[in-house]
């Protein structure tokens, strides 16, 4: 009778709660976006689909199953908030105190990204690690969309990718993988400092040839806000040659024996590595932040859906007791009449 | 199409006054139409003008302040300090920066930096970087790394001409007495700023 009918009832059940399980996991982790259409809907136990009254613990040990991993899970997120939060305090620190570093320059060279070029690099700063929101597809985005741009004036030209962190790279390599220059990986294992960035940019500089580099990456506004950003740098050829894109660089004295060029050669250099200094900071801040607010979401969506999940099987074993209780009582009703 | 340099909008007249508070982008209107072409669903991203304040227009007669910002990849030393004048540690010596000095772009070598307040004075030993003036008396000193002149151990500064001296004399390749020849460099500036023999 009742245990007759609770096995293909469980069985359903299973199929039902295991189908869902990667798809509920991944939206938690994902949290932002599209995680509220989702866990509004269900926990894979409609009222429909439960198990048909009378169906005993096989169904209850799957939710409490269930219980248990969402609650490791809630745990687990919540851990990674925290030390998201005390990194964040740290390098954001960092960040705001460097943000002078590129003012000078943008002062003195202007600020042009609409300046037309024949090659171009484009820096995409991205993270290495996962489960920090949309702020790698952001990036890439909007490097996408600036190559597009430069696709638009003409056939001919050179445009290039240096892409620095894991995510980034993974999500180009889909459809540009010819199109990477170069890959830098694992920056952020020694804190990000000036000598290690200098580093990198004398090595872009070295293997590339280009006349603009134009730098993507997510400045940090507050712990909720990111802004992707782009910091253009010119060349030394174009600084000197075009007096249209630099305005009036003429109008600067050159102090000391070296001749112009070899001063706006280090200026230019020197920029590209300050701002990237700025810019990989930027980007670790934000990337802190947006983990945060990941895990935040992740946490908040596994304790609904814990709420959830606990009310459910108090409900089904509620029934089933009752169920029983039924059935004993008719029973001794019946011996009696 | 062009684009002017962030100094030139304010010092000609023709140009439009940008009078705001942060700065901006020089941005085309065709680079914004071209965006809306590519990328219609995109806002237009930021641009790091638009997190600068704007530099005060070039005046016409000369300040009696020089308006310096000192800034190094630690931190922000000196913001938009108001002082008589600076001494920067140019490659070509050490060059004074007095308020309407003329626009100048110099290279800085391992030297001290004084910044000259009425009778205080600050010092910094930099290790390198870059100084521009611009038209209006503002002074750009980018600095990899300062200290102030007190956290330098003598017996160290000595050692490390020693060592550099030597090593430049036993040096292989160009390279490895490049990289000698800045070690010599910076402690014998080191050595000279102290005062040492």
């Amino acid at each position: 009778m009742a245990s007759g009918s609770a096995r293909p009832g469980s069985m359903r059940l299973a199929k039902l709660l295991y189908g869902n399980v990667n798809s509920y996991l991944s939206s938690g982790a994902a949290g932002i976006n599209g995680g509220g259409a989702v866990w509004g809907s269900t926990t894979g136990l409609s009222s429909a689909e439960l198990a048909p009254f009378g169906a005993r613990s096989a169904s209850g040990q799957i939710v409490r199953n269930r219980m248990k991993s969402v609650k490791s899970i809630q745990k687990i997120t919540k851990a990674m908030k925290m030390v998201a939060a005390s990194k964040l305090r740290n390098i954001q620190v960092k960040a705001e105190n460097s943000r002078g570093l590129w003012q000078p320059f943008t002062a003195l060279l202007g600020d042009a990204p609409a300046t037309k070029v024949d090659k171009k690099l484009i820096v995409t700063i991205s993270s290495d690690k996962g489960l920090c929101g949309g702020i790698n597809s952001s990036v890439v985005k909007y490097s996408r969309a600036l190559f597009r741009l430069n696709g638009l004036d003409g056939p001919d030209k050179d445009v290039k990718y240096v892409i620095v962190g894991e995510k980034g790279k993974a999500q180009l390599q889909r459809d540009s993988k010819k199109l990477i220059g170069m890959y830098f990986g694992e920056t952020q294992k020694s804190s990000i400092c000036f000598t290690q960035c200098s580093m990198m940019a004398d090595e872009i500089i070295k293997s590339n040839e280009y006349d603009a580099i134009q730098m993507v990456y997510n400045k940090f506004n507050s712990v909720v806000s990111f802004q992707p950003t782009v910091a253009t740098m010119l060349s030394p050829q174009l600084l000197l040659g075009d007096q249209e894109v630099t305005g009036d660089l003429d109008a600067y004295e050159i102090e000391g024996s070296d001749t112009k060029e070899e001063v706006l050669q280090n200026l230019s250099e020197f920029q590209f590595a300050c701002t990237m200094y700025n810019a990989m900071l930027e980007n670790a801040t934000s990337e802190m932040g947006a983990r945060m607010s990941a895990m935040e979401n992740s946490t908040r969506n596994a304790s609904d859906m814990l709420d959830r999940l606990t009310l459910t099987y108090n409900r089904s074993r509620q029934a089933s007791i009752t169920t029983e209780l039924i059935e004993i009582i008719s029973g001794a009703a019946a011996l009696e009449g | 199409m062009f684009s002017r340099s962030f100094a030139e909008v304010a010092a000609t007249s023709s140009s439009e006054k940008q009078e705001k508070v942060f700065g901006e982008a020089q941005v085309t209107e065709k680079f914004k139409a071209d965006w809306k072409t590519i990328a219609p669903n995109f806002d237009m991203p930021k641009f790091p003008s638009n997190f600068m304040e704007v530099r005060p227009p070039v005046p016409s007669t000369i300040p009696a302040k020089l308006t310096v910002n000192f800034v190094l990849p630690s931190q922000y030393e000196i913001k938009a300090k108001q002082v008589d004048y600076v001494i920067v540690p140019a490659t070509s010596g050490q060059m004074g920066v007095l308020p309407g000095h003329v626009p100048t772009i110099a290279e800085l070598k391992p030297g001290i930096l004084s910044v000259h307040d009425g009778t205080d004075v600050k010092q910094y030993f930099v290790s390198s970087g870059f100084a521009f003036v611009h038209a209006n008396s503002v002074a750009d000193i980018v600095a990899i790394e300062a200290v102030p002149l007190d956290r330098f151990d003598p017996d160290e500064i000595r050692r490390g001409v020693q060592e550099y001296t030597q090593k430049m004399n036993s040096a292989k390749d160009d390279l490895e007495k490049a990289e000698a020849q800045i070690g010599v460099e910076v402690h014998s500036a080191l050595q000279y700023a102290l005062g040492i023999a």
